[in-house]
């Protein structure tokens, strides 16, 4: 194997291509989509299963769900990956200010998703329907449970990521993490795409 | 061939920064790698010791060290920390870290801070192991239902502490694919990889994917334990045998992530120590992919006898014959690369032989057992405990201890002493037969695994067993102060000790901090001895 | 399919990002939109088997929609496809291979 001189700087620190690094990042968070995929995974297993096995029980105790406040959320949700998305050409195109804004409106559904959900379960337990109830609320508020951590997490990216736009790390030459984040964000969408009919629209 | 003009501006080796913290906080992929070696050995020596412990209760029928509980206790730790803390993070972390960004001629992983968070997981995770042991589980380490919702024991901290060991799997499984995928150097196309890079990547492949349903079932266990959510109690509809699909959709596939690796490691050593050109590169290449993707087939094969259905026990049992075919394609060209070759017995090359001739054992007793019929009689006797240990000891930890010996120059800059490493490996290949094989008559005889005691007509073979347990432990204690001492009072490694053409040893022992002055360009693949000079097609 | 393919040897050349433009994210959320009201319409009359049918392709047309124009897989290569669509199978194997096992354990 023969060692051509490549690269002109090869002191410490391992500067990696630009393009390579945005490849790289994207490829990466794919990749981590995989997984939460699988991880979800086992729950929509339980539930094919389950609701095979109790069709009756899971028509009957769906009932209890409030549809009205599942589609609230889904619009707010997928009215989030809209802004979301948005966000990410504005800073593609260096309208920083712009960016910020998107991803306040994108937090603020985030939010509005999880106190609507705060006020769903509350009303859940008013009920005395819990975990321990049925199989089917038991799938409900695992799945719903998970898929509200993983909204906490986006939230939580979003957010530094608002920061770190604010301070202006982010232009339309670099703005790899933007990308990346939003791509975890749409993914809390399209688990909550499939949520909604699953648990709030049984027939 | 390299040209040797490394070395003479400012070579610094990446193990020169001292103090505990220049370790904890790095995030070169060597010293991360090294961590996890420190790890991982750890953890085999500690579970090394409970087996020691378990044998030596098993010397003589009836009570003689510990009592039932203890020796549930026992068989539960040892079996959580060798496959949670050993074996799965094991090779793959370890050597994984090591030497993927040397082989493919790359200065680091695509992201080392995210590599070092990893390793900080597994950190995590191995504390909460110890606080758990406060109230040791006794399930043993696959946790089944409706048991494990029961016992009093801290069923609840282990699991959790093996879900955040499973993520920090995916995220160093993550890593992995993208710098395979995204750094490879120029020149360095999918056929001049290393096999042990193809053999990472297809283990990264099963780390990404698998672990995420072991870590849902764990985490619905832990519910089950805290809110009873009913999906494997059947007084509440669940189903029991849910859990062991999910658990063994991931267990299964995992065995490869413990077993793939090593096929990447004896594929590096013995076409050194043979002076041939691997065998049919791209068959070894491909059939771990093969492996990779077959193994997410079969995980019912665990489950015959638990009650599932006999449709789809027939179907997984089919299923299962399928690994064997690219498990042997590998054996068959192993064997041929040796064929005519000029051998050298180095000590890392006798861990290979003996990976080759150990593992064909335990794989075809693995055939014996996915055999639908067959494991009816076998199922939960200590023929499956041997036949587990012929791949487990004799594939992979073979393979860990080939790779220690075979990369220790590399990575130490040190050698160790050859003929010591010669006599432990004796010993713990002769220890290692004895302990196992006579492992497989008495589950033959109906031995059950997991009982503390046995009745007076498997004494002999027990007390054999217990025997070879010994000389094997005493091989392993040999071989760790042997490259423990080679640390200090070793004679310096040189840059190549055994003229691999291989892009690792073109660097300096041990490497730079950056790996590479000038990151190369690959012409070749790294298998180029003898008078073929050159891979075709 | 992707409408920008990368041979694997030639991973040096690494795509630019592509911009979207806004109208089409609008476009793209107004489907999303009706469809989400279809759901709901259809969920109300019963068409026996098909509501569930009818929910999991609308659900997945959805989703398709969201990875394709939000996530902007329609702009990424193979390689990035691969790796979206293989834990889909996985997930498809984990849920058919399991049900094999319990649907004939329950009704032999």
């Amino acid at each position: 194997m023969e060692e051509i001189a490549m690269e002109d700087t090869h002191s410490h620190g391992h500067q990696i291509d630009p393009k390579v690094e945005y490849s790289a990042a994207k490829f990466g968070m794919w990749l981590f989509l995989g997984t939460e995929i699988l991880l979800f995974g086992g729950l929509f297993a339980a539930y094919a299963i389950f609701r095979a096995k109790y069709a009756e029980l899971f028509h009957e105790q769906h009932k209890e769900l409030d549809v009205t406040l599942g589609a609230i959320n889904t619009v707010v949700l997928i009215f989030s990956s809209l802004t979301m998305a948005m966000g990410v050409s504005a800073i593609q195109r260096g309208k920083r200010n712009l960016l910020s804004i998107l991803l306040v409106i994108t937090i603020l559904c985030g939010i509005a998703f999880g106190v609507n959900k705060y006020f769903e379960y509350g009303a859940k337990f008013e009920h005395h329907l819990t975990p321990g109830t049925s199989i089917f609320f038991a799938l409900y508020f695992m799945m719903t449970g998970l898929h509200m951590l993983h909204v906490f997490a986006g939230i939580t990216i979003l957010t530094v990521l608002l920061v770190l736009n604010l301070k202006g790390k982010f232009s339309a030459n670099y703005n790899t993490p933007i990308e990346v984040g939003g791509l975890y964000w749409h993914l809390v969408d399209l688990i909550w795409i499939y949520l909604f009919p699953l648990l709030y629209l049984i027939s | 061939m390299a040209n040797h003009t490394i070395a003479e501006t400012l070579y610094v080796p990446y193990l020169d920064e001292k103090g505990i913290l220049s370790w904890l906080l790095s995030t070169d992929h060597k010293r991360i790698g090294i961590m996890y070696l420190i790890s991982i050995s750890t953890s085999f020596l500690i579970a090394g010791i409970s087996s020691l412990l378990m044998r030596l209760e098993l010397i003589a029928p009836g009570k003689t060290i510990v009592d039932a509980h203890q020796y549930n206790v026992l068989f539960t730790f040892h079996g959580t920390v060798m496959v949670f803390f050993f074996i799965v993070p094991g090779l793959a972390a370890s050597l994984g870290n090591f030497l993927i960004p040397l082989m493919i001629g790359a200065r680091d992983v695509a992201f080392p801070k995210l590599n070092l968070g990893s390793y900080w997981l597994y950190l995590l995770g191995a504390t909460i192991l110890l606080i758990s042991l406060l109230k040791p589980a006794d399930t043993g380490w696959t946790f089944y239902t409706p048991y494990s919702i029961k016992t009093g024991t801290d069923v609840i901290l282990l699991t959790t502490g093996i879900f955040i060991l499973g993520m920090s799997s995916i995220l160093t499984g993550l890593n992995f694919i993208v710098t395979i995928h995204k750094l490879r150097a120029p020149g360095m196309t999918w056929h001049r990889l290393n096999l042990f890079v193809w053999a990472s990547y297809a283990t990264a492949i099963l780390q990404l994917l698998a672990t995420p349903v072991v870590g849902i079932t764990l985490l619905l266990l832990i519910m089950e334990r805290v809110f009873g959510i009913g999906f494997f109690d059947p007084a509440k509809g669940g189903d029991p045998i849910l859990f062991q699909n999910f658990f063994w959709f991931y267990s299964h596939p995992a065995v490869y992530i413990m077993i793939l690796p090593a096929f990447g490691v004896i594929s590096e050593i013995i076409p050194v120590f043979s002076r041939k050109p691997i065998f049919g590169y791209k068959a070894m290449a491909y059939s771990l992919l093969a492996i990779a993707l077959i193994s997410f087939l079969v995980w019912a094969h665990h489950m015959f006898v638990s009650g599932m259905s006999e449709v789809a026990a027939t179907i997984f049992s089919f299923l299962t014959m399928l690994v064997a075919i690219p498990t042997a394609i590998k054996v068959f060209n192993w064997t041929a690369t040796l064929y005519k070759g000029s051998i050298q017995l180095h000590s890392a090359m006798l861990y290979a032989l003996s990976l080759i001739f150990l593992f064909t054992i335990g794989g075809l007793t693995g055939v014996f057992l996915g055999s639908l019929a067959v494991d009816v009689h076998l199922h939960d006797t200590y023929f499956v405990v041997a036949h587990m240990h012929y791949v487990m000891i004799g594939g992979t930890v073979m393979g860990f201890f080939g790779a220690l010996h075979f990369w220790y120059p590399k990575m130490f800059g040190k050698m160790f002493n050859e003929k010591v490493a010669k006599v432990a490996w004796a010993l713990i290949f002769i220890g290692f037969n004895v302990t196992f094989f006579p492992q497989f008559i008495l589950g033959t005889l109906g031995m059950p695994r997991r009982y503390a005691d046995y009745p007076p007509e498997f004494h002999s073979l027990h007390e054999l067993s217990t025997i070879g347990s010994l000389i094997l432990g005493i091989g392993v204690f040999i071989m760790t102060v042997n490259l423990l001492r080679g640390l200090t009072n070793g004679e310096k490694a040189p840059e190549n000790p055994y003229n691999s053409v291989s892009l690792e040893w073109q660097v300096p022992s041990p490497p730079p901090h950056e790996n590479f002055e000038k990151i190369p360009v690959v012409t070749d693949y790294p298998y180029v001895y003898g008078k073929k000079n050159t891979q075709e097609g | 399919m992707a409408t920008k393919t990368h041979s694997e040897e030639h991973h040096h050349d690494h795509e630019e990002p592509h911009i979207v433009g806004n109208s089409v994210y609008i476009i793209v959320w107004v489907a999303l939109m009706i469809l989400t009201g279809i759901t709901v319409w259809v969920a109300r009359h019963n068409f026996g088997v098909f509501n569930i049918v009818v929910a999991l392709g609308i659900a997945s047309i959805k989703a398709s929609i969201v990875a394709l124009f939000f996530m902007h897989l329609k702009y990424e290569d193979k390689l990035t496809w691969t790796f979206a669509l293989y834990p889909l199978f996985l997930l498809a194997l984990l849920i058919g291979l399991t049900a094999s096992d319990v649907f004939y354990r329950l009704s032999p």
